[in-house]
Protein backbone atom coordinates (compact mmCIF):
# COMPACT_ATOMS: atom_id res chain seq x y z
CA UNK A 1 0.00 0.00 0.00
CA UNK A 2 1.27 3.47 -0.92
CA UNK A 3 2.15 5.75 1.99
CA UNK A 4 -0.37 8.44 0.94
CA UNK A 5 -3.15 5.82 0.62
CA UNK A 6 -2.29 4.50 4.09
CA UNK A 7 -2.41 7.99 5.60
CA UNK A 8 -5.76 8.75 3.97
CA UNK A 9 -7.20 5.38 5.05
CA UNK A 10 -6.14 6.04 8.67
CA UNK A 11 -7.65 9.55 8.47
CA UNK A 12 -10.93 8.24 7.03
CA UNK A 13 -11.22 5.46 9.65
CA UNK A 14 -10.42 7.92 12.45
CA UNK A 15 -12.96 10.41 11.05
CA UNK A 16 -15.61 7.70 10.75
CA UNK A 17 -14.97 6.51 14.31
CA UNK A 18 -15.23 10.09 15.57
CA UNK A 19 -18.53 10.52 13.73
CA UNK A 20 -19.94 7.32 15.22
CA UNK A 21 -18.82 8.47 18.68
CA UNK A 22 -20.51 11.87 18.20
CA UNK A 23 -23.68 10.22 16.85
CA UNK A 24 -23.80 7.85 19.84
CA UNK A 25 -23.73 10.93 22.12
CA UNK A 26 -26.89 12.18 20.39
CA UNK A 27 -25.26 14.85 18.22
CA UNK A 28 -26.34 15.38 14.63
CA UNK A 29 -30.02 14.92 15.49
CA UNK A 30 -32.79 17.36 14.76
CA UNK A 31 -35.84 17.82 16.97
CA UNK A 32 -39.11 19.45 15.98
CA UNK A 33 -42.17 20.73 17.76
CA UNK A 34 -45.53 19.47 16.49
CA UNK A 35 -47.94 22.30 15.80
CA UNK A 36 -51.46 21.11 14.98
CA UNK A 37 -53.21 23.15 12.30
CA UNK A 38 -56.98 23.33 12.03
CA UNK A 39 -58.57 25.12 9.10
CA UNK A 40 -62.17 25.60 8.03
CA UNK A 41 -63.29 25.58 4.43
CA UNK A 42 -63.35 29.09 3.00
CA UNK A 43 -66.63 28.71 1.10
CA UNK A 44 -69.50 29.26 3.57
CA UNK A 45 -72.22 27.96 1.21
CA UNK A 46 -70.57 24.56 1.02
CA UNK A 47 -70.70 21.79 3.60
CA UNK A 48 -68.85 22.91 6.73
CA UNK A 49 -65.70 20.90 6.86
CA UNK A 50 -62.64 21.11 9.09
CA UNK A 51 -59.23 20.19 7.76
CA UNK A 52 -56.47 19.10 10.13
CA UNK A 53 -52.77 18.54 9.64
CA UNK A 54 -49.56 19.03 11.58
CA UNK A 55 -46.77 21.55 10.99
CA UNK A 56 -43.28 21.00 12.38
CA UNK A 57 -41.06 23.70 13.79
CA UNK A 58 -37.38 23.04 14.42
CA UNK A 59 -36.29 23.45 18.04
CA UNK A 60 -32.95 23.38 19.82
CA UNK A 61 -31.63 20.20 21.38
CA UNK A 62 -32.20 21.68 24.85
CA UNK A 63 -35.96 21.52 24.25
CA UNK A 64 -36.04 17.86 23.29
CA UNK A 65 -37.59 16.69 26.58
CA UNK A 66 -40.60 19.00 26.26
CA UNK A 67 -44.06 17.71 25.33
CA UNK A 68 -44.90 17.89 21.59
CA UNK A 69 -41.19 17.85 20.77
CA UNK A 70 -40.02 14.79 18.89
CA UNK A 71 -37.10 13.49 16.87
CA UNK A 72 -37.36 14.34 13.13
CA UNK A 73 -35.98 11.61 10.91
CA UNK A 74 -36.33 13.58 7.65
CA UNK A 75 -34.54 16.66 8.99
CA UNK A 76 -31.84 14.56 10.68
CA UNK A 77 -31.29 12.76 7.40
CA UNK A 78 -31.16 16.16 5.69
CA UNK A 79 -28.55 17.39 8.17
CA UNK A 80 -26.32 14.38 7.47
CA UNK A 81 -26.82 14.68 3.70
CA UNK A 82 -25.89 18.39 3.88
CA UNK A 83 -22.82 17.58 6.01
CA UNK A 84 -21.56 14.83 3.71
CA UNK A 85 -22.26 16.99 0.64
CA UNK A 86 -20.21 19.79 2.20
CA UNK A 87 -17.34 17.39 2.91
CA UNK A 88 -17.63 15.95 -0.61
CA UNK A 89 -17.20 19.40 -2.15
CA UNK A 90 -14.27 20.17 0.15
CA UNK A 91 -12.66 16.90 -0.96
CA UNK A 92 -11.82 18.70 -4.23
CA UNK A 93 -9.06 20.48 -2.31
CA UNK A 94 -7.20 17.15 -2.24
CA UNK A 95 -7.85 16.61 -5.95
CA UNK A 96 -10.55 15.71 -8.45
CA UNK A 97 -12.24 12.53 -7.22
CA UNK A 98 -15.42 10.48 -7.84
CA UNK A 99 -17.13 11.67 -4.65
CA UNK A 100 -16.71 15.31 -5.69
CA UNK A 101 -17.86 14.56 -9.24
CA UNK A 102 -20.95 12.76 -7.95
CA UNK A 103 -21.89 15.64 -5.65
CA UNK A 104 -21.19 18.19 -8.37
CA UNK A 105 -23.50 16.30 -10.74
CA UNK A 106 -26.24 16.27 -8.10
CA UNK A 107 -25.74 20.01 -7.59
CA UNK A 108 -26.04 20.73 -11.33
CA UNK A 109 -29.24 18.69 -11.62
CA UNK A 110 -30.85 20.14 -8.49
CA UNK A 111 -29.87 23.73 -9.38
CA UNK A 112 -31.27 23.53 -12.92
CA UNK A 113 -34.53 22.02 -11.73
CA UNK A 114 -34.74 24.47 -8.81
CA UNK A 115 -34.45 27.45 -11.19
CA UNK A 116 -37.11 25.93 -13.43
CA UNK A 117 -39.53 25.27 -10.57
CA UNK A 118 -39.11 28.79 -9.16
CA UNK A 119 -39.65 30.30 -12.63
CA UNK A 120 -42.70 28.08 -13.13
CA UNK A 121 -44.48 28.99 -9.89
CA UNK A 122 -43.45 32.64 -9.60
CA UNK A 123 -43.85 33.75 -13.21
CA UNK A 124 -45.51 31.25 -15.52
CA UNK A 125 -48.33 30.26 -13.19
CA UNK A 126 -48.80 33.63 -11.47
CA UNK A 127 -48.41 35.96 -14.45
CA UNK A 128 -49.41 33.84 -17.43
CA UNK A 129 -51.76 31.04 -16.40
CA UNK A 130 -53.63 33.20 -13.87
CA UNK A 131 -53.93 36.07 -16.37
CA UNK A 132 -55.09 33.92 -19.31
CA UNK A 133 -57.33 31.51 -17.39
CA UNK A 134 -58.34 33.26 -14.14
CA UNK A 135 -61.42 31.03 -13.65
CA UNK A 136 -59.44 27.83 -13.85
CA UNK A 137 -56.60 29.31 -11.78
CA UNK A 138 -59.12 30.20 -9.04
CA UNK A 139 -60.40 26.64 -8.65
CA UNK A 140 -56.94 25.06 -8.81
CA UNK A 141 -53.93 26.96 -7.46
CA UNK A 142 -54.99 30.52 -6.65
CA UNK A 143 -58.36 30.60 -4.83
CA UNK A 144 -57.76 34.22 -3.79
CA UNK A 145 -58.17 35.49 -7.37
CA UNK A 146 -61.10 37.88 -7.71
CA UNK A 147 -64.15 36.00 -9.10
CA UNK A 148 -64.88 38.90 -11.47
CA UNK A 149 -61.44 38.70 -13.09
CA UNK A 150 -61.57 38.32 -16.87
CA UNK A 151 -58.96 36.71 -19.12
CA UNK A 152 -56.31 39.14 -20.36
CA UNK A 153 -55.77 37.98 -23.93
CA UNK A 154 -52.83 40.34 -24.37
CA UNK A 155 -50.82 37.66 -22.57
CA UNK A 156 -51.23 35.38 -25.58
CA UNK A 157 -48.37 37.36 -27.15
CA UNK A 158 -45.76 36.39 -24.51
CA UNK A 159 -47.17 32.84 -24.60
CA UNK A 160 -46.54 32.63 -28.35
CA UNK A 161 -43.11 34.26 -27.95
CA UNK A 162 -42.25 31.74 -25.20
CA UNK A 163 -43.26 28.80 -27.39
CA UNK A 164 -41.09 30.24 -30.17
CA UNK A 165 -38.23 30.50 -27.68
CA UNK A 166 -38.56 26.81 -26.79
CA UNK A 167 -38.46 26.04 -30.51
CA UNK A 168 -34.71 26.57 -30.15
CA UNK A 169 -34.48 22.96 -28.94
CA UNK A 170 -35.97 21.69 -32.19
CA UNK A 171 -33.52 20.49 -34.87
CA UNK A 172 -35.46 22.32 -37.63
CA UNK A 173 -36.62 25.93 -37.76
CA UNK A 174 -34.67 27.04 -34.70
CA UNK A 175 -34.20 30.47 -36.36
CA UNK A 176 -37.74 31.30 -35.23
CA UNK A 177 -36.35 31.58 -31.69
CA UNK A 178 -34.69 34.81 -32.86
CA UNK A 179 -38.01 36.65 -32.52
CA UNK A 180 -38.41 36.21 -28.75
CA UNK A 181 -34.65 36.62 -28.41
CA UNK A 182 -34.90 39.95 -30.25
CA UNK A 183 -37.66 41.04 -27.85
CA UNK A 184 -35.45 40.01 -24.94
CA UNK A 185 -32.38 41.83 -26.29
CA UNK A 186 -34.39 44.93 -27.21
CA UNK A 187 -36.03 45.10 -23.77
CA UNK A 188 -32.69 44.60 -22.01
CA UNK A 189 -31.04 47.29 -24.14
CA UNK A 190 -33.90 49.75 -23.55
CA UNK A 191 -33.99 49.21 -19.79
CA UNK A 192 -30.23 49.23 -19.33
CA UNK A 193 -29.63 52.29 -21.50
CA UNK A 194 -31.85 54.52 -19.39
CA UNK A 195 -31.06 53.03 -15.98
CA UNK A 196 -27.27 53.08 -16.46
CA UNK A 197 -27.25 56.61 -17.87
CA UNK A 198 -29.47 57.81 -15.05
CA UNK A 199 -27.77 56.20 -12.06
CA UNK A 200 -24.24 55.38 -13.16
CA UNK A 201 -23.51 58.30 -15.46
CA UNK A 202 -25.55 61.37 -14.50
CA UNK A 203 -25.85 60.31 -10.85
CA UNK A 204 -22.14 59.65 -10.41
CA UNK A 205 -21.14 62.86 -12.20
CA UNK A 206 -23.56 64.84 -10.05
CA UNK A 207 -22.04 63.38 -6.88
CA UNK A 208 -18.56 64.29 -8.07
CA UNK A 209 -19.38 67.97 -8.59
CA UNK A 210 -18.30 69.37 -5.21
CA UNK A 211 -16.27 72.36 -4.00
CA UNK A 212 -12.47 72.08 -3.87
CA UNK A 213 -12.33 74.48 -0.91
CA UNK A 214 -14.87 74.15 1.88
CA UNK A 215 -15.60 76.84 4.47
CA UNK A 216 -17.47 76.46 7.74
CA UNK A 217 -20.49 78.65 8.55
CA UNK A 218 -18.23 81.01 10.56
CA UNK A 219 -16.02 81.50 7.48
CA UNK A 220 -13.07 79.39 8.66
CA UNK A 221 -11.42 77.01 6.23
CA UNK A 222 -12.25 73.32 6.68
CA UNK A 223 -8.96 72.08 5.32
CA UNK A 224 -9.48 68.36 5.97
CA UNK A 225 -12.81 68.39 4.12
CA UNK A 226 -11.22 70.49 1.35
CA UNK A 227 -8.32 68.05 1.04
CA UNK A 228 -10.69 65.06 0.89
CA UNK A 229 -12.83 66.72 -1.79
CA UNK A 230 -9.73 67.58 -3.82
CA UNK A 231 -8.41 64.00 -3.58
CA UNK A 232 -11.82 62.73 -4.64
CA UNK A 233 -12.18 64.98 -7.70
CA UNK A 234 -8.56 64.44 -8.77
CA UNK A 235 -9.10 60.67 -8.38
CA UNK A 236 -12.20 60.55 -10.57
CA UNK A 237 -10.72 62.84 -13.25
CA UNK A 238 -7.38 61.03 -13.40
CA UNK A 239 -9.09 57.62 -13.67
CA UNK A 240 -11.36 58.95 -16.43
CA UNK A 241 -8.32 60.29 -18.29
CA UNK A 242 -6.66 56.88 -17.99
CA UNK A 243 -9.77 55.31 -19.61
CA UNK A 244 -9.75 57.91 -22.43
CA UNK A 245 -7.85 56.29 -25.25
CA UNK A 246 -8.74 58.78 -28.02
CA UNK A 247 -5.68 60.86 -27.14
CA UNK A 248 -2.15 59.57 -26.83
CA UNK A 249 -0.94 59.20 -23.25
CA UNK A 250 2.07 61.50 -23.60
CA UNK A 251 3.35 64.48 -21.63
CA UNK A 252 0.99 65.76 -18.91
CA UNK A 253 -1.71 63.22 -19.86
CA UNK A 254 0.77 60.40 -19.21
CA UNK A 255 1.38 61.58 -15.63
CA UNK A 256 -2.30 62.13 -14.93
CA UNK A 257 -3.22 58.72 -16.29
CA UNK A 258 -0.43 57.21 -14.17
CA UNK A 259 -2.06 58.77 -11.13
CA UNK A 260 -5.35 57.28 -12.36
CA UNK A 261 -3.74 53.83 -12.45
CA UNK A 262 -2.65 54.26 -8.81
CA UNK A 263 -6.20 55.17 -7.79
CA UNK A 264 -7.47 52.13 -9.69
CA UNK A 265 -4.88 49.91 -7.96
CA UNK A 266 -6.18 51.14 -4.60
CA UNK A 267 -9.71 50.28 -5.78
CA UNK A 268 -8.70 46.82 -6.96
CA UNK A 269 -6.73 46.14 -3.77
CA UNK A 270 -9.76 47.03 -1.63
CA UNK A 271 -12.12 45.02 -3.86
CA UNK A 272 -9.80 42.04 -3.66
CA UNK A 273 -9.67 42.29 0.12
CA UNK A 274 -13.47 42.41 0.30
CA UNK A 275 -13.78 39.41 -2.02
CA UNK A 276 -11.37 37.41 0.14
CA UNK A 277 -13.30 38.40 3.26
CA UNK A 278 -16.59 37.39 1.65
CA UNK A 279 -15.29 33.96 0.73
CA UNK A 280 -13.70 33.47 4.15
CA UNK A 281 -17.04 34.40 5.75
CA UNK A 282 -18.76 31.73 3.62
CA UNK A 283 -16.08 29.22 4.56
CA UNK A 284 -16.46 29.98 8.24
CA UNK A 285 -20.23 29.60 7.79
CA UNK A 286 -19.71 26.10 6.42
CA UNK A 287 -17.28 25.24 9.21
CA UNK A 288 -19.76 26.50 11.82
CA UNK A 289 -22.38 24.28 10.19
CA UNK A 290 -20.10 21.22 10.29
CA UNK A 291 -18.74 21.69 13.80
CA UNK A 292 -21.71 23.30 15.49
CA UNK A 293 -24.94 22.18 13.78
CA UNK A 294 -23.76 18.73 12.76
CA UNK A 295 -21.13 17.57 15.24
CA UNK A 296 -22.33 19.69 18.15
CA UNK A 297 -18.78 20.58 19.17
CA UNK B 1 -37.79 37.56 -42.62
CA UNK B 2 -35.16 35.68 -40.66
CA UNK B 3 -33.27 38.88 -39.83
CA UNK B 4 -35.52 41.86 -40.57
CA UNK B 5 -38.40 40.97 -38.23
CA UNK B 6 -36.10 40.33 -35.22
CA UNK B 7 -34.36 43.66 -35.88
CA UNK B 8 -37.73 45.43 -35.91
CA UNK B 9 -38.90 43.64 -32.76
CA UNK B 10 -35.77 44.59 -30.83
CA UNK B 11 -35.82 48.21 -32.07
CA UNK B 12 -39.52 48.75 -31.27
CA UNK B 13 -39.28 47.11 -27.83
CA UNK B 14 -36.09 48.97 -26.93
CA UNK B 15 -37.28 52.41 -28.05
CA UNK B 16 -40.67 51.97 -26.33
CA UNK B 17 -38.84 51.19 -23.07
CA UNK B 18 -36.54 54.18 -23.60
CA UNK B 19 -39.63 56.26 -24.31
CA UNK B 20 -41.11 55.39 -20.89
CA UNK B 21 -38.55 57.75 -19.36
CA UNK B 22 -39.70 60.68 -21.53
CA UNK B 23 -43.29 60.06 -22.72
CA UNK B 24 -46.01 59.40 -20.09
CA UNK B 25 -48.13 57.48 -22.66
CA UNK B 26 -45.37 54.89 -22.96
CA UNK B 27 -45.27 54.13 -19.22
CA UNK B 28 -48.09 51.55 -19.40
CA UNK B 29 -46.58 49.99 -22.50
CA UNK B 30 -43.27 49.82 -20.68
CA UNK B 31 -44.89 48.00 -17.73
CA UNK B 32 -46.51 45.49 -20.11
CA UNK B 33 -43.19 44.95 -21.91
CA UNK B 34 -41.50 44.37 -18.54
CA UNK B 35 -44.06 41.72 -17.52
CA UNK B 36 -43.57 39.99 -20.89
CA UNK B 37 -39.81 40.22 -20.38
CA UNK B 38 -40.10 38.48 -17.00
CA UNK B 39 -42.26 35.75 -18.55
CA UNK B 40 -39.77 35.16 -21.33
CA UNK B 41 -36.97 35.05 -18.75
CA UNK B 42 -38.94 32.34 -16.91
CA UNK B 43 -39.31 30.37 -20.14
CA UNK B 44 -35.58 30.83 -20.74
CA UNK B 45 -35.02 28.76 -17.57
CA UNK B 46 -37.13 26.00 -19.12
CA UNK B 47 -35.06 26.32 -22.29
CA UNK B 48 -31.92 26.00 -20.14
CA UNK B 49 -33.31 22.90 -18.44
CA UNK B 50 -34.25 21.42 -21.81
CA UNK B 51 -30.77 22.09 -23.12
CA UNK B 52 -29.21 20.44 -20.06
CA UNK B 53 -31.45 17.43 -20.63
CA UNK B 54 -30.46 17.23 -24.30
CA UNK B 55 -26.71 17.45 -23.57
CA UNK B 56 -26.80 14.87 -20.77
CA UNK B 57 -28.89 12.45 -22.83
CA UNK B 58 -26.44 12.78 -25.72
CA UNK B 59 -23.59 12.02 -23.31
CA UNK B 60 -25.36 8.93 -22.00
CA UNK B 61 -26.41 7.59 -25.40
CA UNK B 62 -22.87 8.02 -26.78
CA UNK B 63 -21.48 6.47 -23.56
CA UNK B 64 -18.89 9.24 -23.37
CA UNK B 65 -16.36 9.15 -20.50
CA UNK B 66 -18.19 10.12 -17.30
CA UNK B 67 -21.64 9.30 -18.68
CA UNK B 68 -22.57 7.88 -15.28
CA UNK B 69 -22.31 11.37 -13.78
CA UNK B 70 -24.62 12.62 -16.55
CA UNK B 71 -27.13 10.01 -15.38
CA UNK B 72 -26.75 11.25 -11.78
CA UNK B 73 -27.41 14.81 -12.98
CA UNK B 74 -30.55 13.70 -14.80
CA UNK B 75 -31.88 11.73 -11.83
CA UNK B 76 -31.31 14.70 -9.49
CA UNK B 77 -32.90 16.99 -12.10
CA UNK B 78 -36.05 14.90 -12.54
CA UNK B 79 -36.56 14.26 -8.84
CA UNK B 80 -36.27 17.97 -8.01
CA UNK B 81 -38.47 18.95 -10.93
CA UNK B 82 -41.17 16.46 -9.99
CA UNK B 83 -41.35 17.31 -6.30
CA UNK B 84 -41.28 21.03 -7.11
CA UNK B 85 -43.98 20.99 -9.76
CA UNK B 86 -46.21 18.48 -7.97
CA UNK B 87 -45.78 20.30 -4.61
CA UNK B 88 -45.04 16.99 -2.91
CA UNK B 89 -45.57 17.21 0.86
CA UNK B 90 -47.03 20.72 0.68
CA UNK B 91 -50.11 21.43 2.79
CA UNK B 92 -52.89 23.66 1.44
CA UNK B 93 -53.08 27.35 2.27
CA UNK B 94 -54.69 27.74 5.73
CA UNK B 95 -57.19 30.25 4.30
CA UNK B 96 -58.30 27.84 1.56
CA UNK B 97 -57.84 24.32 2.97
CA UNK B 98 -60.27 22.76 0.47
CA UNK B 99 -57.90 23.65 -2.39
CA UNK B 100 -55.22 20.99 -2.10
CA UNK B 101 -52.79 22.82 -4.43
CA UNK B 102 -53.09 26.26 -2.87
CA UNK B 103 -50.01 25.94 -0.60
CA UNK B 104 -46.69 27.65 -1.27
CA UNK B 105 -44.30 25.48 -3.29
CA UNK B 106 -41.42 26.32 -0.88
CA UNK B 107 -43.46 25.61 2.25
CA UNK B 108 -41.44 24.27 5.19
CA UNK B 109 -41.68 20.48 5.44
CA UNK B 110 -42.40 20.05 1.74
CA UNK B 111 -39.99 17.79 -0.16
CA UNK B 112 -38.91 20.66 -2.42
CA UNK B 113 -38.07 22.72 0.69
CA UNK B 114 -36.04 19.75 2.00
CA UNK B 115 -34.03 19.63 -1.23
CA UNK B 116 -33.51 23.39 -1.11
CA UNK B 117 -32.54 23.44 2.58
CA UNK B 118 -30.35 20.35 2.73
CA UNK B 119 -28.88 20.03 -0.77
CA UNK B 120 -29.10 23.24 -2.80
CA UNK B 121 -28.16 25.72 -0.05
CA UNK B 122 -25.21 23.81 1.49
CA UNK B 123 -23.82 22.84 -1.90
CA UNK B 124 -23.98 26.35 -3.37
CA UNK B 125 -22.49 27.88 -0.20
CA UNK B 126 -19.69 25.30 -0.12
CA UNK B 127 -18.92 25.79 -3.82
CA UNK B 128 -18.36 29.50 -3.19
CA UNK B 129 -16.54 28.82 0.09
CA UNK B 130 -14.13 26.60 -1.84
CA UNK B 131 -13.02 29.71 -3.70
CA UNK B 132 -11.57 31.05 -0.42
CA UNK B 133 -8.73 28.56 -0.75
CA UNK B 134 -8.07 29.28 -4.41
CA UNK B 135 -8.30 33.05 -4.02
CA UNK B 136 -5.81 32.87 -1.12
CA UNK B 137 -3.41 30.71 -3.09
CA UNK B 138 -3.74 33.01 -6.13
CA UNK B 139 -3.06 36.02 -3.91
CA UNK B 140 0.02 34.34 -2.46
CA UNK B 141 1.40 33.79 -5.97
CA UNK B 142 0.30 37.07 -7.54
CA UNK B 143 0.98 39.50 -4.71
CA UNK B 144 4.61 40.30 -5.29
CA UNK B 145 5.75 43.89 -4.91
CA UNK B 146 7.36 43.93 -8.36
CA UNK B 147 6.54 47.54 -9.24
CA UNK B 148 4.76 50.60 -7.83
CA UNK B 149 1.28 49.52 -8.94
CA UNK B 150 1.64 45.99 -7.52
CA UNK B 151 3.02 47.41 -4.25
CA UNK B 152 0.03 49.77 -3.89
CA UNK B 153 -2.38 46.87 -4.54
CA UNK B 154 -0.62 44.67 -1.98
CA UNK B 155 -0.45 47.33 0.76
CA UNK B 156 -4.09 48.41 0.33
CA UNK B 157 -5.36 44.81 0.34
CA UNK B 158 -3.44 44.09 3.56
CA UNK B 159 -4.68 47.29 5.25
CA UNK B 160 -8.31 46.58 4.31
CA UNK B 161 -8.08 42.92 5.34
CA UNK B 162 -6.56 43.79 8.70
CA UNK B 163 -8.66 46.93 9.19
CA UNK B 164 -11.94 45.10 8.93
CA UNK B 165 -11.03 42.40 11.45
CA UNK B 166 -10.16 42.28 15.13
CA UNK B 167 -6.49 42.33 14.11
CA UNK B 168 -6.78 46.09 13.63
CA UNK B 169 -7.68 46.59 17.30
CA UNK B 170 -4.94 44.23 18.41
CA UNK B 171 -2.24 45.81 16.23
CA UNK B 172 -3.09 49.51 16.25
CA UNK B 173 -5.83 49.96 18.83
CA UNK B 174 -3.30 51.49 21.22
CA UNK B 175 -2.71 54.59 19.02
CA UNK B 176 -3.30 57.56 21.38
CA UNK B 177 -6.37 59.73 20.99
CA UNK B 178 -4.25 62.91 20.90
CA UNK B 179 -3.72 65.59 18.25
CA UNK B 180 -0.58 65.16 16.14
CA UNK B 181 0.21 68.87 15.66
CA UNK B 182 -1.49 71.37 17.97
CA UNK B 183 -5.23 71.62 17.30
CA UNK B 184 -4.91 70.48 13.67
CA UNK B 185 -7.91 68.14 13.90
CA UNK B 186 -5.84 65.07 13.08
CA UNK B 187 -5.23 62.54 15.82
CA UNK B 188 -2.85 59.60 16.05
CA UNK B 189 -5.89 57.32 16.40
CA UNK B 190 -7.11 58.47 12.98
CA UNK B 191 -4.32 56.32 11.54
CA UNK B 192 -5.14 53.06 13.26
CA UNK B 193 -5.92 50.30 10.75
CA UNK B 194 -9.67 50.51 11.24
CA UNK B 195 -9.85 54.26 10.53
CA UNK B 196 -7.23 54.01 7.79
CA UNK B 197 -9.28 51.37 5.96
CA UNK B 198 -12.32 53.65 6.21
CA UNK B 199 -10.35 56.63 4.82
CA UNK B 200 -9.10 54.44 1.95
CA UNK B 201 -12.62 53.20 1.19
CA UNK B 202 -14.19 56.67 1.27
CA UNK B 203 -11.52 58.85 -0.32
CA UNK B 204 -9.48 56.60 -2.61
CA UNK B 205 -11.59 53.56 -3.54
CA UNK B 206 -14.80 55.47 -4.25
CA UNK B 207 -13.23 57.71 -6.97
CA UNK B 208 -11.85 54.62 -8.72
CA UNK B 209 -15.21 52.84 -8.51
CA UNK B 210 -16.98 55.96 -9.71
CA UNK B 211 -14.76 56.25 -12.78
CA UNK B 212 -15.31 52.55 -13.55
CA UNK B 213 -19.09 52.98 -13.19
CA UNK B 214 -19.12 56.00 -15.50
CA UNK B 215 -17.10 54.00 -18.04
CA UNK B 216 -19.47 51.03 -17.78
CA UNK B 217 -22.53 53.30 -18.17
CA UNK B 218 -21.12 54.84 -21.34
CA UNK B 219 -20.24 51.37 -22.66
CA UNK B 220 -23.71 49.99 -21.92
CA UNK B 221 -25.39 53.01 -23.53
CA UNK B 222 -23.34 52.77 -26.72
CA UNK B 223 -23.76 48.98 -26.98
CA UNK B 224 -27.52 49.28 -26.41
CA UNK B 225 -27.82 51.92 -29.13
CA UNK B 226 -25.80 49.76 -31.53
CA UNK B 227 -28.15 46.83 -30.88
CA UNK B 228 -31.33 48.90 -31.20
CA UNK B 229 -30.20 50.63 -34.39
CA UNK B 230 -29.23 47.29 -35.92
CA UNK B 231 -25.50 48.08 -36.12
CA UNK B 232 -24.67 45.15 -33.85
CA UNK B 233 -26.53 42.05 -35.07
CA UNK B 234 -24.32 39.38 -33.47
CA UNK B 235 -27.21 38.14 -31.30
CA UNK B 236 -29.04 36.97 -34.44
CA UNK B 237 -26.39 34.35 -35.16
CA UNK B 238 -25.43 33.27 -38.65
CA UNK B 239 -27.64 32.99 -41.74
CA UNK B 240 -26.77 29.31 -42.05
CA UNK B 241 -28.73 28.44 -38.90
CA UNK B 242 -31.40 25.78 -39.42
Amino acid sequence: MKQSTLIWTILMVAGGAFLLFQASKGNGRVYVREIPVEAQASQPEGEEQVYRWTRYQQVTEAEKGEPDVRFSLSRTLGLWVAAFSTLAIFSFLYGDNPIYKFTESVFVGVSAAYAMVVAFWTEIMTNLYAKLLPGLARITFYPDIDSTARPDYLYLIPLVLSILLLWRLSPKGSWIARWPLAFFIGATAGIRLISYLETDFVGQLQSTVMPFIVFASDGSLLWIKSLRNTIFIVGVVSCMIYFFFSIEHEGVVKYISRLGIWFLMVTFGASFAYTVMGRIALLSGRLVFLFNDWLGI
Amino acid sequence: MKRTIPLLISAITGFVLIGTAFIPLFVDWGNIAMSWFNLLAAFAFILGGGNLLKMQLQKISAQQPGWGYAAVTLIAFFITLFVGLAKVGVHPNVKFPEFAWSGDYLQEDGVFWWLFEYIFTPLSATMFALLAFYISSAAFRAFRAKNTEATILLIIAVIILLGRTYASVWLTGWFPDEFIIGESGIKYSDFNLQNLSEIIMEDFTTPGMRAIKIGIALGVASTSLKVLLGVDRSYLGSDQEA
